[in-house]
């Protein structure tokens, strides 16, 4: 080797840092105390993490874009305390190691307000030590895992699911009224996901209550083990602790194996138009038949309730039309309720005054249950009503059912009404 | 050159590099910390691919190891509530033993083993991987992973950014030690016996080089520079798990070793500046081109992956020994214009 060599070698190793240099801005620099990231006099910048390749994908990438596409309607409409809404979304693809990567890019690149909704229990645990050492507001997480009520740890985290332990207890409670004597198994991803269901339906049905525990990883598409040792325990009922892609996977390889149990799935791999656009489609009607799932939010097979109406109209008007889905109402829901935090969060939003507001209880969205948002509770929705699909069309039947303490209660409080699309404005 | 010069020209790249960190914001100091972990393991792979003729698809899981052992490690002595310089190095020490013990067992295989039937057994190892911690899901908590109990920041960095440049340091340092000790490697002895193996297996044993000793050598090697590799990427993202360290993941890191120009160091900086850089550059792409968010969406993940494959076929087409190559070529020819009696020597 030369020195010449090195030399040239320095001079395009200098010249390439000098390029990385120049991209990166300055961040932020120079402005007074005053100025909140991603606040502007006209504008609010905020951003998510969403799986919109890899096996999360084809259930929930539809979820970002009604959240978009709710935006688009409120920033048609004047925004919010005339502030437009500005969405970022970023792909992670369901890896917990890309969230990192995409989460940084959005707080310290982007310099965005919030991070809302990010998806996955695994993906987004990867990064909440993350947003709350730089006090990022981190809002409505897509997971039921209790990681995101620590008040006291992460302070800057609001859930918005419905906890799984809840889902679990209340199908759990379900399945023993409905079929005393019956075997119950369960099927979970292999995660917090998994483990929590677990503990919840554990609780109801005690300590030797499931027949069978098996186990899936999102990494691996063949779960004919799995299901033929739940075929083997002679169950009669299956719970489903999984994602839409999994859940269709289960249904689908028990069929295969000529076993048919009653199912019972969480909201988050159990929306009928899910399973059926994106993975059984014709097969879906009779594969799904009787399938009980739970969900906190309007159905969209119920055509009266104002709430389905007016995120029908969001749909044609800014999501490209079609008949609107669990996915869809699950993400406007989110904006909508996103708007609800912002308006409450005065004239000049900071990050302070948004989980303040949030923490006071403006929030209301538009859930069957209450949202448990106080300062000691930063949990979403706190229960869940059961659907159960007959002839290809998922209804609720029931009432809603909330959780607490080990405790699985009917609500009675009724559905948030519906008034305006805009929050704040009359 | 003599390796003084090679030492002065080190140290300023290096000393040159740390000044960069204090300028670049965090968010460019953390993917200066992943260019860095990246080298460790591309430099390694670049090493036993190149230099030694070994093929190995498995470099994720060889990361990976280094991750976990890191993690243990970590949350072990945090438990004993170890801090300071001990809660970092030690760990990093463990990842490398860790990897180079697993990275020597495939070696044993390795040495046995030629081409295609060697990609078979490291495809498999991190193929496997998911499987092997979604079994063992108590060590491993399955998809999810370990969460890790890292040393934080000193105390003077504390604030906005802080962190990042510290993780910057970190990586640099332990890539700037991998390459080191792989370039001393690569000069030395062993480096010809490495590329006489490589070239011609009976030609170099009837030299008298222990042929399955080199392989065994240079896999175990390689597979310890994955293992720091690694062990940097947990202590940045604060976790351990099998997403991380896929199967794309390792053909990435080959791509990177391939397209940097494969069998030198400065190949692997090529390609992993690269590997952090593209996928960056098309996501400001695809923003500029104000397309519908619906399409804007669908592009950001998959286009990069479209675009180092066509760079891939474009590489070997054009320039089949990568952008190293691309630069030597270009240096040689602009050399021979001055002085038309230099002649390229062959490595």
């Amino acid at each position: 080797m030369t020195l010449k060599r090195n030399r040239a070698f320095a001079v395009v190793g200098a010249a390439s840092v000098l390029a990385l240099a120049a991209c990166s801005s300055p961040g932020g620099g120079g402005g007074d105390a005053q100025d909140v990231p991603g606040v502007t006099e006209d504008k609010i910048v905020i951003g998510t993490h969403q799986p919109l390749t890899g096996p999360a994908a084809a259930g929930f990438s539809s979820i970002s874009a009604a959240t978009s596409a709710y935006f688009d309607y409120i920033n048609d409409n004047g925004g919010i305390n005339g502030r437009e809404i500005e969405f970022i979304v970023k792909d992670d693809g369901y890896n917990p190691a890309n969230t990192q990567t995409v989460v940084r890019d959005l707080v310290l690149q982007e310099e965005v307000f919030a991070i809302l909704g990010g998806l996955g229990t695994p993906t987004h645990s990867a990064v909440i030590d993350f947003l709350n050492e730089n006090e990022v507001p981190d809002l409505f997480v897509s997971g039921g895992s209790p990681m995101w009520d620590q008040p006291e740890k992460y302070p800057w985290t609001f859930g918005y699911n419905s906890e799984y332990i809840a889902e679990a207890a209340i199908l759990a409670q379900y399945a023993q009224q409905e079929m005393p004597d019956g075997t119950y198994c369960m099927f979970g991803q292999d995660d917090d996901f998994g483990d929590d269901f677990e503990k919840g339906a554990l609780e109801i049905l005690g300590a030797d209550g499931l027949a069978a525990s098996e186990r899936y990883s999102v990494a691996n598409q063949d779960v004919t083990a799995q299901i033929s040792a739940l075929k083997a325990a002679n169950c009669d009922v299956v719970f489903l602790a999984s994602i839409n892609g999994f859940t269709a996977l289960a249904v689908g390889t028990a069929a295969q194996l000529g076993f048919f149990p009653q199912w019972m799935a969480t909201s988050a791999g159990g929306d009928y138009g899910t399973l059926e656009k994106d993975y059984l489609q014709e097969n879906a009607p009779l594969l799904l038949e009787n399938f009980i799932s739970t969900f906190y939010l309007s159905l969209e097979t119920n055509q009266d309730d104002p709430w389905v109406e007016h995120f029908q109209m969001v749909q044609d008007e800014y999501n490209g039309g079609g008949e609107i889905g669990g996915n869809d109402i699950f993400g406007m829901n989110m904006a909508y309720m996103f708007a609800e935090a912002l308006a409450a969060a005065g004239e000049n939003p900071t990050r302070e005054s948004i989980v303040e507001a949030i923490e006071s209880g403006a929030v209301k969205g538009s859930g069957l249950v209450p949202l448990g948002y106080s300062p000691e509770d930063h949990t979403g929705n706190t229960g869940v009503q059961l659907s159960q699909v007959k002839s290809g069309v998922q209804a609720y039947f029931g009432a809603p059912y909330v959780y607490e303490n080990g405790e699985v209660t009917e609500y009675t409080g009724g559905q948030v009404p519906f008034e305006n699309g805009i929050p704040g404005s009359n | 050159m003599s390796s003084r010069t090679t030492l002065i020209v080190g140290l300023v790249g290096l000393v040159a590099v740390i000044g960069l960190t204090f300028v670049l914001d965090p968010y460019r100091n953390y993917q200066l910390a992943t260019i860095a972990a990246y080298l460790c393991v591309v430099a390694g792979l670049t090493m036993l691919t190149g230099v030694n003729g070994q093929l190995s698809l498995g470099h994720a899981a060889l990361a990976a190891c280094g991750a976990y052992c890191y993690a243990f490690t970590a949350n072990g002595l945090a438990e004993q509530e170890v801090t300071g310089p001990v809660l970092l190095i030690l760990p990093i020490l463990a990842a490398v033993v860790g990897a180079a013990v697993l990275g020597l067992v495939v070696g044993l295989a390795a040495a046995r083993l030629h081409g295609p039937y060697l990609a078979g057994v490291t495809l498999a190892l991190v193929i496997a991987l998911p499987a092997i911690t979604s079994r063992f899901s108590d060590v491993f908590n399955g998809d999810q992973g370990l969460y890790i109990s890292v040393e934080r920041r000193p105390e003077f960095l504390a604030g906005r950014g802080g962190t990042e440049m510290f993780q910057a340091w970190v990586a640099i340092a332990c890539a700037a030690l991998v390459v080191i000790l792989l370039r001393n490697l690569m000069k030395g002895n062993f480096g010809r016996q490495m590329r006489a193996v490589r070239d011609n297996e009976v030609a170099a044993a009837i030299a008298g080089v222990n042929v399955a000793r080199t392989k065994v050598i240079a896999f175990t090697v390689s597979s310890a520079a994955a293992g720091v590799g690694g062990a940097v990427l947990a202590f940045m993202t604060q976790s351990a798990n099998p997403g991380a360290f896929s199967l794309v993941f390792s053909l990435f890191l080959l791509m990177a070793a391939v397209i940097g120009g494969i069998g030198t160091l400065y190949g692997a900086l090529w390609g992993s500046i690269l590997l952090v850089v593209l996928p960056d550059a098309i996501g400001s792409l695809t923003k500029s081109l104000s397309l519908s968010p619906e399409v804007a969406q669908r592009l950001d993940g998959n286009l990069a992956v479209g675009l180092f494959g066509a760079i891939m076929v474009l590489v070997v087409i054009v320039a089949p020994l990568g952008i190293q190559g691309l630069l030597r070529k270009g240096r040689l020819k602009m050399q021979s214009r001055g002085t038309p009696q230099s002649v390229p020597v062959p490595k």
